[in-house]
């Protein structure tokens, strides 16, 4: 406090530092502007090419292929809808993509926050080397197992079916190790105590005392696998193989390949498969992003 | 833990000890149900199909005929295949194409986001958004500008009364292409986590160099890079793994550009790793060979994560001695 007030004293008779606490103002000034011209620029560049999704979608494949290049949408969005109702079952592909990437966050939310519970609640005998065998899970690279996952789930009877999708990814290391973190933190151990004295086994109190206070938790990790399952392609590329049961990602990229001469259409539907998920992005940004990061700092 | 220390009891009672040390594992059931899902999916879905996979890369099989033992035929033909080699010349040259300006562009950004400033929450909307949003929809739009006949970046090029480049069909504009995707989607997400890293480091370390007289540039190398070595080593693993497994972009993005499907464009210019795993097991449904360059792949990422790992520790131990030499 005595620092700020020392600051503000006027220096009478102290003409240079006056000067040069003015150039200080000055700079800084002509610095802010410049830090906000980058950041602009870069987020100009980020979102532009969503700006240009909706100016393709909204003309006709004529429109788009003509020269000079139109830089403002149009107004064929209708029509490219309606050639799109026509030529693939988009929205069949929507409604599948939403009902696998709901299953998968409400699957994942209660799964991981079950055994996120346990660990971080509760001792048991081996506790804690199947948690450091959990965390070693995470090196286990994706992409070198989907020849025999493919293989596993012929064998399963799944390929084709939503199972493939949901199922292998029901409870996973991340979520588990987020939800700990969560739970070792805002969970009391008196109320865990409380509920236990109260004659209360752990799945009650897992019900009434470790799912209302893990909802900050929960809430990312449901948005984050939500997320995750709309846009995974890999996977349903390889696994879906029925054309008449397709998610949002492989139905466009059939789209793309067969239809791309109508530019149009296909970025009707790219925009249609864009938007929930920027919606849904958008209502839980900020808690989403900061959860990101920390996650990336502890791990 | 607790259950192993019951060894300590008195030996008179040691004949019950067994029956007790049961009987209070049974209680624990409660908590060993609620864990048990993950490493039960894990052993299914995780552990099961890379065992299998290594098996699978010592066969020859189509997934529908005999399999056929073949000792380490697929990795003596996989050294000796071109495409496999051009595969990975091209994984490599996008890879370290990409990482190195997109991590210095995350850092610069991160650094001008941690100013106190205003629209700061906006700004990390905005960067983050092409992280969110789906890379097949993003790949389609990428295709349209950088299109040979109508795409924006020519138009702009021939507005400018340049030369036009045919950034999907020719071999280094392709690679080009694929690295500018990369740089899009990923600087963004790369500078939410330095900014974290940033507003973790203790201000009284800043306070402490300007009474020091230390400059910006020279606050931003003595203090700010040493103090997020640990995070920027996350982000050097993380671009690593994901570099080298490109898939999507270069398989959707160069679908319509000619050359064979599923082949990375003209002359394979944009045939990645993975994408080439992908060709081999599930166009030539030749699974053997799939699974041989899954593993080759896995050891290349191993290879370059430690030798990533090795180098941020070395560099810290030659920071360590010159601030130590600075300080005397």
């Amino acid at each position: 406090m005595s620092g700020t007030i020392l600051d503000t004293t006027p220096r009478l008779g102290d003409p240079g530092q006056q000067r040069a606490d003015r150039s200080a103002v000055r700079r800084s000034l002509a610095g802010r502007i410049a830090i906000h011209v980058g950041l602009a620029l870069t987020a100009l560049i980020s979102v532009f090419p969503f700006y240009w999704l909706v100016a393709m979608a909204t003309q006709s494949t004529a429109e788009i292929f003509g020269y000079p290049t139109r830089l403002l949408p149009g107004d064929q969005f209708g029509v490219n809808v309606a050639n799109l109702l026509d030529s693939v079952d988009l929205l069949g592909a929507l409604l599948n993509t939403i009902f696998v990437a709901l299953a998968s966050a409400v699957l994942v939310m209660f799964f991981d926050s079950l055994a996120a519970f346990a660990f971080a609640k509760f001792d048991f005998p081996g506790k804690d080397v199947l948690f450091v065998l959990l965390l070693a899970t995470f090196l286990v690279p994706g992409s070198l197992s989907l020849v025999p996952s493919f293989i596993l789930m012929s064998w399963l009877g799944w390929v084709g079916g939503f199972e493939a999708l949901i199922v292998p990814g029901m409870a996973n290391a991340f979520g588990i190790f987020l939800l700990r973190q969560f739970a070792a933190a805002s969970i009391p151990d008196s109320l865990v105590e409380a509920a236990r004295i109260d004659g209360a086994g752990f799945f009650r109190t897992y019900v009434h005392v470790a799912l209302p206070m893990l909802r900050g938790g929960l809430a990312f990790l449901g948005i984050f696998t939500f997320v995750a399952q709309w846009n995974d392609y890999v996977w349903p590329l390889i696994v879906m193989v029925d054309p008449q049961r397709q998610v949002l990602q492989t139905a466009l990229q059939s789209l793309n390949a067969i239809y791309n001469t109508d530019y149009g259409m296909v970025m009707a539907g790219a925009l249609i498969s864009v938007v929930p998920l920027i919606v849904v992005f958008l209502v839980g940004a900020r808690h989403f992003i900061s959860n990101i990061a920390a996650g990336a700092l502890k791990g | 833990m607790a259950a192993t220390t019951t060894a300590t009891v008195p030996a008179t009672r040691s004949a019950a000890a067994p029956v007790r040390r049961r009987r209070r594992l049974l209680s624990y059931w409660p908590q060993y149900v609620a864990i048990a899902p993950f490493y039960l999916l894990f052993l299914a879905f995780g552990l099961f199909p890379i065992l299998f996979s290594i098996y699978l890369s010592f066969n020859e099989w189509d997934g529908v005929g005999e399999m056929t033992f073949v000792g380490l035929g697929q990795y003596q033909y996989l050294v000796a295949d071109p495409r496999f080699w051009n595969a990975v010349s091209n994984t490599f040259i996008i890879w370290i194409g990409s990482t190195v300006p997109m991590l210095f562009l995350a850092l610069l950004l991160a650094f001008l986001l941690h100013q106190s400033i205003r629209f700061k929450g906006a700004y990390r909307v905005a960067f983050f958004l092409p992280n969110v949003t789906s890379m097949v929809a993003m790949a389609i739009v990428f295709g349209s500008v950088f299109s040979d006949s109508f795409g924006l970046a020519n138009g702009f090029l021939r507005w400018l009364g340049s030369q036009e480049i045919g950034w999907l069909t020719e071999s280094w504009a392709i690679k080009l292409t694929l690295v500018l995707m990369v740089i899009w989607r990923w600087t963004g997400y790369n500078a939410i986590i330095y900014l974290a890293g940033l507003q973790a480091i203790p201000t009284e370390l800043y306070d402490a160099a300007k009474v020091d007289g230390a400059s910006t540039w020279r606050i931003f190398t003595s203090v700010t890079v040493p103090m997020l070595r640990p995070v920027i080593l996350f982000t050097v693993i993380t671009s690593t793994i994901g570099g080298l497994s490109l898939f999507t972009e270069p398989q959707v993005l160069l679908a319509n550009s000619g050359g064979n499907e599923n082949s990375g464009g003209p002359g394979e210019a944009g045939m990645t790793i993975v994408l080439y795993q992908y060709n081999q097991a599930f166009t030539q449904f030749d699974f053997g060979y799939g699974s041989a360059i899954a593993w080759a792949l896995f050891l290349i990422a191993a290879v370059f994560s430690i030798i990533n790992w090795r180098l941020v520790r070395e560099r810290e131990g030659l920071a360590d001695r010159r601030t130590r030499r600075a300080g005397r």
